[in-house]
């Protein structure tokens, strides 16, 4: 198996503006190898939330090549990808998008029942994934009843109950302060990161930068470098 | 996920109350609406379904059951007179005035059934034998007669006696028959006393009912009577129906019924339509976030589907059960007037079907547009 579990080389993508088109991804091109913590980081607007989007197919591009997991996405109908990214994909959310009338096993549950898993089969798996991530006595609570940082490892587990290859997280210590934000990048690393997994993070918050094994630079539209050592990170 | 689906919908409580409530009012009016509407058409036809001969021979223009046009009493010897008639005999119904034993009036609806064989007499007696009728100034009055005469303080029982156009009656009977559309008490006594009771006039036979002899149906009789000039004869489900379809086409109570009817289903598909737009509007990103997951629009849809029909299917339940309710608590005084066929649910339940998908539909076009990327916005 190779080591690459992402190959995103020239990646272009448009949205209609008015009469013209507005060019969020000019070329972008980024590798992601499995086992690593790659953060995407760069100003408001540089393309790195469409770059992701693209990565996980909710979005298609329009030139450019994309592999994920030795799948060329481009080349998949909607329905390939839909079930692909079922399998495949787990996803962290900057506003969690957790069902506000489900409770925490039940959000948790959600991507076991959408590849097929029994309701009670998928409960047992969330409970479990819940428990790990310390919220072992709030299964049962609403989303209204969790504070952020607990509202984070509920987004945590559902990304992780069905054991994807991808982890997307968009932002994801965004709406928490800084040591719940440190907690959950933490939590994030210890549980998420596998040998056969990639996990791709999205972020402006410098403060979390001494988590990623690369960190890849973006700026309008364009991947503009790669640093292997997060640490000494403090361009932006 | 129909599962979490339901969830979604029972939890979100405020949303789901005023679901139920838009569609359970507009599930009520309109059952109510259509039930009120059947009771009003059914008592048209009291006068068709009291007596219940199956063929009714009436003056050639006459078009509906209660527009009665006097015929010569020997219309009855020639329908007689016709191939596969088992028998024909006279009826006499005709609107007149009671005088009460407090001076005061009312008007009754005098039916002079056949002298010798009482047909079309009222099957539910309540008190008194129908046999009785023969008697002198014998008359068999109603439930709406007792109901009235009581309201002006005079209680009617076996031997009460009043005046018809000046002439005793004595009451020997007490029935309960189907209420009029005019509301008037039904009056029974023999065909040869009506023609004392009734007001002299050259021709005073209202109708003649007949029968088939067997290996006739009421059909053929009708058509080989219709052959008699000057006379129309019509089975009595086709009595009833040209009852019916007169009132629809000739008075304002299908519109008026129709018109509330109407804003039923536009108070529903405002109601629910847009409530549940709101709701699946307001669960517009959680849904991206399940099509992000990897949900197909095909599981999208049934969530959506099946939300928008299981309000549908509770709130039609609830508007159908008080309209029951509102049935069995008005039927006991008879008025107003109720009747509800299984076609008037089955009607609420197409239009509840139609509004639910109505409602769905709106909010599939909102989630078939989704873009699962909206997630990361």
């Amino acid at each position: 198996m190779s080591n690459l579990a992402i190959s995103v080389g020239n990646v272009v993508k448009s949205f209609p503006a008015g009469d013209t088109r507005t060019y969020a991804l000019k070329g972008a091109t980024l590798d992601a190898k499995f086992g690593e913590l790659l953060m995407i980081v760069g100003p408001s607007g540089c393309g790195k939330t469409t770059l992701l989007s693209v990565i996980c197919g909710t979005l298609k591009c329009e030139e450019g090549t994309l592999g994920v997991f030795d799948h060329d996405l481009r080349k998949m109908k909607d329905a390939q990808i839909t079930k692909f990214r079922c399998e495949n994909v787990g996803f962290i959310f900057q506003q969690f998008n957790l069902i506000p009338t489900l409770t925490a096993v039940e959000n948790a549950s959600v991507p076991l029942i959408l590849n097929g898993v029994s309701t009670s089969e998928s409960a047992r798996r969330a409970a479990k994934v819940l428990t790990d991530v310390g919220l072992g006595d709030k299964l049962h609570s609403y989303p209204s009843q969790l504070s952020g940082g607990q509202l984070q490892r509920v987004a945590i587990s559902r990304a992780l109950v069905h054991e994807p290859r991808l982890i997307i997280c968009d932002e994801p210590t965004a709406s928490l302060d800084a040591a719940t934000g440190q907690k959950t990048m933490d939590l994030l690393k210890s549980s998420a990161l596998q040998p056969d997994r990639c996990v791709i993070v999205v972020t402006h918050d410098n403060r979390i930068y001494h988590f990623a094994d690369r960190i890849a630079e973006m700026e309008d539209g364009r991947v503009t470098g790669i640093t292997n050592d997060p640490k000494d990170y403090h361009h932006l | 996920m129909l599962e979490i689906a339901l969830k979604m919908l029972f939890r979100d409580r405020a949303k789901y109350a005023m679901l139920i409530c838009g569609l359970a009012f507009c599930s009520l009016l309109m059952c109510q609406q259509c039930s009120v509407f059947c009771g009003i058409m059914m008592w048209t036809t009291a006068t068709v379904r009291n007596i219940g001969a199956p063929v009714w021979v009436v003056d050639a223009k006459v078009e509906q059951a209660n527009e009665v046009i006097p015929m010569r009493q020997i219309e009855v010897d020639r329908v007689r007179s016709v191939p596969g008639v088992a028998w024909a005999v006279p009826l006499y119904i005709g609107i007149e005035q009671a005088r009460l034993s407090d001076g005061s009036f009312q008007n009754v609806q005098l039916t002079g059934l056949d002298t010798g064989t009482l047909t079309g007499r009222p099957m539910d007696m309540h008190a008194g034998r129908i046999g009785d009728l023969r008697l002198p100034n014998a008359v068999v009055v109603d439930q709406v007669a007792v109901e009235k005469f009581r309201r002006k303080g005079i209680r009617i029982e076996l031997g009460t006696t009043f005046e018809i156009n000046d002439k005793e009656a004595r009451v020997v009977g007490l029935c309960h028959v189907n209420r009029s559309f005019l509301g008037q008490p039904y009056i029974y006594t023999t065909f040869d006393r009506a023609m004392e009771y009734a007001k002299p006039a050259r021709k005073q036979l209202s109708y003649v009912l007949a029968a088939p002899v067997p290996g006739v149906t009421d059909e053929e009789l009708a058509e080989r009577i219709n052959r008699l000039p000057g006379l129309r004869a019509i089975t009595k489900d086709n009595l009833f129906w040209l009852t019916v379809w007169w009132y629809i086409k000739n008075t304002g109570i299908p519109i008026s019924f129709g018109t509330v009817v109407l804003l039923g289903i536009i108070v529903g598909i405002a109601i629910a339509g847009q409530t549940f737009y709101l709701f699946v509007h307001d669960n517009l990103r959680y849904l991206a976030a399940f099509k992000a997951m990897g949900a197909g629009m095909p599981t999208l849809a049934s969530m959506v589907l099946l939300q928008a029909f299981s309000v549908g299917f509770i709130g039609y339940g609830i508007g159908v059960g008080l309209a029951s309710w509102f049935g069995n608590a008005v039927l006991a005084k008879e008025t107003p007037p109720f009747f509800m066929p299984w076609q008037v649910p089955a009607f609420v339940a197409v239009v509840t079907l139609f509004i639910c998908s109505f409602s769905a539909l709106i909010g599939l076009v909102k989630v078939a547009r989704l873009e699962p990327a909206i997630v990361f916005r």
